[in-house]
């Protein structure tokens, strides 16, 4: 399995190298929503004379600065390819061999994270730099946050997996794959801040999964939550993990029954 | 002439599109889902404030519908053509369009239409009307005359930009890229650019032009646009549409053809 991986991270490396102006687009592209969301909270809190139910300028410069990195690391754009997998037929190259596609994915994800975090972290520093955050990284909350962000980028994984095997029914996921964004888009506390939500939205959105893939692990990293409140999250977070491991499991088994390839 | 040569595009790219009518359904949810995260973005933040940087909230919903209605026209007519251009110049059937005895720039952005982007067009200019009706204080005549000047420079000058960005297809191979920069930046017009820190209001102004396409149109029609800017918006649209014009000619001459 280790010589498998081996191959398929050499592999991986390569292709990511070839286009350096494409991984530039899509950092360009990473960046912008904090920076339009961070910009519109920056403003509310000043009319408000400093702060937002309690956030200031500063802590939301902090916020946002971590939901870029928080946001990184639990991306899925397998979201996408999976659809065009199905779609084009390509998929059966990939059933064929011997190991489920899915590591290949695996792989896939960490090498494209941990390469882009060579932009990543100019880009947090260059942020900090325009934007003055309050920081007071503490070790305790950097220690919680580790495997709190290692169970949110599971769930973002498995989530877009998930989501990106709809395609096996419909050919034109795109539809459902938007909604799934859109989603996490109020209710993983990327437009704002959880707490600055409705309350109805933020009832919704503490049954949901969303928020367990970011603003968790962003306000675990923030020193915002207790220590015993960050032990429970974490808790949630793995039995959330193994519910959408079974999940995938069984749409994927009932998904691959339904798969015919053109000319296949 | 021109509306003649254009209704006729029109009519051709709608028979067609015709056929595919669940294309139709999907654009409903598409403009819908787009509608969502504007709207629901204002109903969160203004549950906490009663004023971004200076803008309420129904003037927020006129940026909306300003964003929605250009969106509306690029992807409705510039995106589509455009793209057929650039497909065209690397492919090498630009020839039959520069064959045809009307003029080659014209007839390239009237190539292709996405029919039923109208459907952001005409949603667009709802909620426009639906944020003017909301807005306590009376609009007049002249508000309305100054907004819709400055849509027309702010479409021209995002129609020159994107022929710039278009023509740069007859010395480079591939600059999808380049276009997909132009789209992700577009999102950021959803807010008033002036809410914006200086440096990314003067990247949206002078590098993307969204400012001059949505915050300036949005800012006259609610009467706050200062005489300058207008002035300058017509002049940048002016002095952008001759500069797109020079580079397109330009870049003609560069064009070998596929067959030659």
């Amino acid at each position: 399995m280790i010589n498998i991986y081996k191959v398929l991270i050499r592999n991986e490396l390569l292709v990511e190298l070839q286009y350096p102006l494409a991984l530039a687009i899509w950092m360009l592209e990473k960046l912008l929503e904090p920076i339009i969301y961070l910009a519109v909270w920056t403003s509310v809190a000043v009319s408000q004379g400093g702060d937002v139910n309690g956030l200031t300028v500063a802590d939301f410069a902090a916020y946002y600065i971590a939901l870029l990195l928080v946001g990184h690391l639990t991306q899925n754009w397998h979201i996408w390819t999976i659809e065009w997998y199905v779609r084009e037929g390509q998929l059966s190259k990939y059933l064929v061999r011997p190991i489920h596609p899915i590591h290949e994915s695996i792989t896939n994800d960490w090498i494209y994270k941990l390469l882009m975090m060579v932009v990543i972290l100019p880009a947090m520093f260059l942020l900090a730099w325009l934007f003055s955050p309050s920081l007071q990284f503490d070790f305790g909350a950097i220690l919680r946050f580790i495997p709190a962000i290692c169970l949110a980028g599971a769930l973002g994984f498995l989530g877009g997996w998930v989501v990106g095997l709809s395609a096996f029914w419909t050919t034109r996921n795109g539809t459902l794959v938007q909604m799934y964004f859109l989603m996490m888009l109020f209710f993983s506390g990327r437009i704002a801040p959880l707490e600055l939500l409705p309350d109805f939205m933020r009832q919704i959105a503490f049954i949901l999964p969303f928020r367990w893939i970011i603003s968790f692990p962003i306000e675990v990293l923030l020193g915002w939550v207790a220590p015993q409140d960050a032990m429970v999250g974490i808790g949630i977070q793995f039995a959330w993990v193994v519910a959408l491991i079974l999940l995938a499991i069984a749409i994927w088994q009932m998904s691959v029954r339904r798969y015919s390839a053109v000319g296949g | 002439m021109f509306f003649r040569l254009i209704g006729l595009s029109l009519k051709v790219n709608a028979l067609s599109e015709l056929e595919y009518r669940a294309n139709f359904f999907l654009q409903i949810i598409q403009s819908a889902l787009s509608l969502v995260i504007g709207i629901g973005g204002i109903a969160i933040i203004f549950g906490h404030t009663d004023s971004l940087n200076g803008w309420s909230a129904n003037q927020l919903l006129i940026v909306i519908g300003v964003y929605t209605l250009i969106g509306g026209v690029i992807s409705f007519i510039i995106r589509p053509s455009l793209g057929e251009l650039m497909q065209a110049v690397r492919a090498g059937t630009l020839d039959f369009t520069l064959l045809k005895p009307q003029d080659a720039q014209f007839m390239v952005s009237i190539k292709k239409f996405a029919i039923w982007q109208i459907l952001d067009i005409v949603l667009g200019l709802g909620i426009i009307t639906i944020g003017v009706i909301q807005t306590a204080t009376t609009i007049g005549i002249g508000q309305i005359f100054t907004f819709l000047l400055m849509l027309l420079a702010g479409g021209i000058i995002i129609y020159s930009f994107w022929l710039m960005l278009a023509s740069t297809a007859f010395w480079l191979i591939k600059v999808d890229n380049i276009l997909f920069i132009f789209e992700s930046m577009y999102e950021a017009g959803r807010y008033p650019v002036t809410i914006y820190p200086t440096w990314l209001q003067f990247v949206l102004t002078f590098f993307v032009p969204i400012a001059f396409a949505i915050t300036v149109p949005a800012q006259a029609l609610i009467g706050q646009l200062p005489i300058e800017t207008g002035i300058l918006a017509l002049g940048i649209a002016i002095a952008i549409f001759i500069l797109s014009r020079l580079i397109w000619i330009w870049g003609l001459r560069h064009y070998s053809g596929a067959s030659a």
